[in-house]
């Protein structure tokens, strides 16, 4: 049997896969089309035989799973050493990973091993004369660019949300090869402790869609903060109730909620709810900005999103240029009334 | 202790970049050290306080990156040290993390290299995990605290920033770190320290003197490209109340079937 040029790699977290994971092997079956052969997703983890059966139902044909204790948490080295010892053994052309902090991680140090080259968060894939051809945004998608390695394999992460996630099909199965891991525990030289989740998971790059707020959300003027409060005080006081207005919203849309980097800066939302260019880069079919201005920075990491509504009492904001709907108009009326009515429309 | 912070210099991130007759363009607006990596050089400062020693500021690259090394100087670094070779034109990543691995064998005894998570221009990110990995030390990415750093102990442990929340990981060092916004604010430079690094004199080292072969990059970018302009039809909603307007925006939010 000939060996399966094009490889995924399977992400999960605590036993369940991201499901970037499954948009990868999307990308991966039509690569495939061109290239031959069929697609082979790697599963790393301990007892994530579910895991194994999804990647099968989304379309790959092969699976090389590796059941062990040292690989429940990711942790690059054993990750890497094992990747990369199979690639070694078996040469795939095109290795695809979903770009998160596992993923670009892991391809980072398995193109070491492997001596090639890395092409993250790529957007677009195209095949030029049997190599892979990839466009990637720069420049926090100020700009885009085109890249190509010719060595082998090319080492891919795909952008969360670029690509579409096929159909799963419940009864599709294929060949499950196990595999041994390539470090026993004592030649690990990390150790996970745990997991803090302080800040909640701010999931701001697989959000289908984002609700956020800039500096404007603290300029509620009908609000009296508690006595005894100097002025800072009082300002991140009255910016955590316009939070809330816009955590109400977020929450019946299902919506993640995001900030400009004005609104990170004066302390309003912790950090990794920031959009933009020193923030989180997102794509969601739905964002909707409050009280934020439009700084370059901040379009730079939302510039493209499907669908954007803006809501200013400023006209002349630079947001207004990029939104498909406007209004101009005061937040804290207009939001909680948007919150009501899409709640009735909904059904909720 | 002995550590190393690796920095880049970028366009500003307020500049408007464009490609210009196939050319990327950022018209008169400053180069300026990457964002990102003043968050390196703080955290490397704030290791130094606490135990002593010489913090090495390094970056790959032509004279441009100069101002880059001596931002990193003026906020603090005890020196600075370019990499600069005629055959280092447009390196990619596996080049850097290859030249970077060398600079830090070069300099010798060196705990912890502490780099920004990605330069803001080419937005690739994986120069600590491949450092690291050409190195063979541990990578801590994407770290947003350090709660325990001992280069007696050589313990280290620090939280991830990662997509869930926050992961607690420790090793050994020397290992590779890479910091990320919420590590804690960068110090403006002082007027010493900037008086200080206007005066430095930055050594400058080639390939030959790093020792190692010419590498050639493995990935290569053909072209650069504006993005496809957004043909958007802006509609301002208005209405006669705010309750009229936000219900006839939720109508108009309905009918894009995004929801």
């Amino acid at each position: 049997m000939m060996a399966n040029k094009i490889w995924i790699y399977v992400d999960q977290f605590k036993g369940d896969a991201n499901k970037a994971s499954w948009e990868a092997i999307g990308a991966g079956k039509i690569l495939a089309g061109e290239l031959g052969g069929g697609v082979t997703a790697l599963v790393f983890g301990s007892q994530v035989e579910s895991i194994v059966q999804e990647a099968f139902q989304y379309g790959a044909d092969e699976v090389f799973y590796c059941n062990d204790a040292t690989l429940e948490d990711f942790r690059s080295e054993p990750y890497a050493a094992l990747l990369s010892k199979l690639a070694l053994e078996h040469e795939p052309e095109v290795v695809l990973f979903p770009t998160n902090a596992r993923g670009r991680e892991l391809a980072a140090m398995s193109a070491i091993d492997l001596k090639t080259g890395i092409m993250p968060d790529v957007t677009e894939l195209d095949v030029q004369d049997g190599s892979v051809v990839v466009t990637r945004p720069v420049y926090a998608g100020k700009l885009l660019s085109k890249a190509i390695c010719e060595i082998r394999p090319q080492i891919i992460t795909l952008r969360v949300r670029a690509f579409p996630i096929p159909e799963q099909d419940p009864g599709r199965s294929g060949t499950l090869t196990r595999v041994e891991p390539a470090l026993s525990e004592d030649e690990i030289p990390t150790k996970v402790v745990g997991y803090s989740q302080a800040e909640g998971g701010v999931s701001l790059a697989d959000a289908a869609v984002i609700v956020s707020g800039g500096r404007g959300v603290s300029n509620n003027p009908s609000l009296n903060p508690p006595e005894g409060m100097d002025n800072g005080e009082a300002e991140i006081w009255k910016a955590q109730q316009g939070f809330a207005l816009i955590a109400d919203l977020a929450e019946v849309l299902g919506a993640a909620v995001g900030a400009s980097r004005a609104a990170v800066d004066a302390g309003y939302i912790p950090y990794p709810h920031q959009v933009g260019q020193t923030g989180k880069v997102v794509s969601p079919d739905l964002y909707i900005a409050c009280g934020i201005s439009g700084a370059i920075q901040h379009q730079a990491g939302m510039r493209t999103s499907k669908v954007i509504v803006a809501i200013n009492k400023d006209p002349d904001a630079p947001i207004f240029k990029l939104a498909r709907y406007g209004v101009v108009g005061d937040l804290f009326e207009i939001v909680p009334s948007l919150t009501d009515s899409l709640k009735a429309k909904l059904g909720k | 202790m002995k550590s190393v912070v690796c920095v880049k210099h970028v366009p500003d991130s307020a500049a408007k970049v464009v490609v210009e007759d196939g050319e990327v363009t950022w018209g008169d607006a400053p180069l300026v050290i990457n964002p990102w990596d003043e968050y390196a050089v703080e955290t490397a400062l704030l290791q130094q306080e606490t135990h002593g020693g010489d913090v090495v500021v390094v970056s790959v690259g032509d004279d441009n990156a100069k101002e880059a090394l001596k931002h990193a100087l003026a906020m603090g670094c005890s020196e600075a040290i370019l990499i600069k070779d005629p055959n280092l034109s447009e390196p990619d990543s596996l080049v850097v993390s290859h030249v970077l691995a060398a600079t830090i064998r070069k300099i010798g005894e060196v705990d912890a290299v502490f780099l920004g998570k990605q330069a803001i221009d080419g937005d690739v990110g994986v120069t600590a995990a491949q450092t690291a990995r050409v190195l063979d030390w541990p990578a801590f990415t994407l770290v947003s605290a350090i709660s325990e750093f001992d280069p007696v102990s050589r313990k280290i442990r620090v939280e991830r920033s990662i997509e869930e929340g926050r992961q607690i990981l420790e090793g050994e060092l020397p290992a590779v770190i890479s910091v990320v916004k919420d590590i804690g604010e960068p110090r403006y430079p002082s007027f010493m320290g900037i008086r200080k690094a206007s005066r430095a004199n930055i050594p400058e080292w080639t390939l030959d003197d790093l020792n190692i072969e010419l590498l050639s990059s493995a990935v290569a970018w053909p072209e650069v490209m504006n993005p496809p302009v957004r043909e958007i039809t802006n509609e301002i909603i208005e209405g006669d109340s705010p309750e009229d307007i936000a219900d006839r925006l939720a109508d108009k939010i309905m009918e894009e079937k995004v929801l």
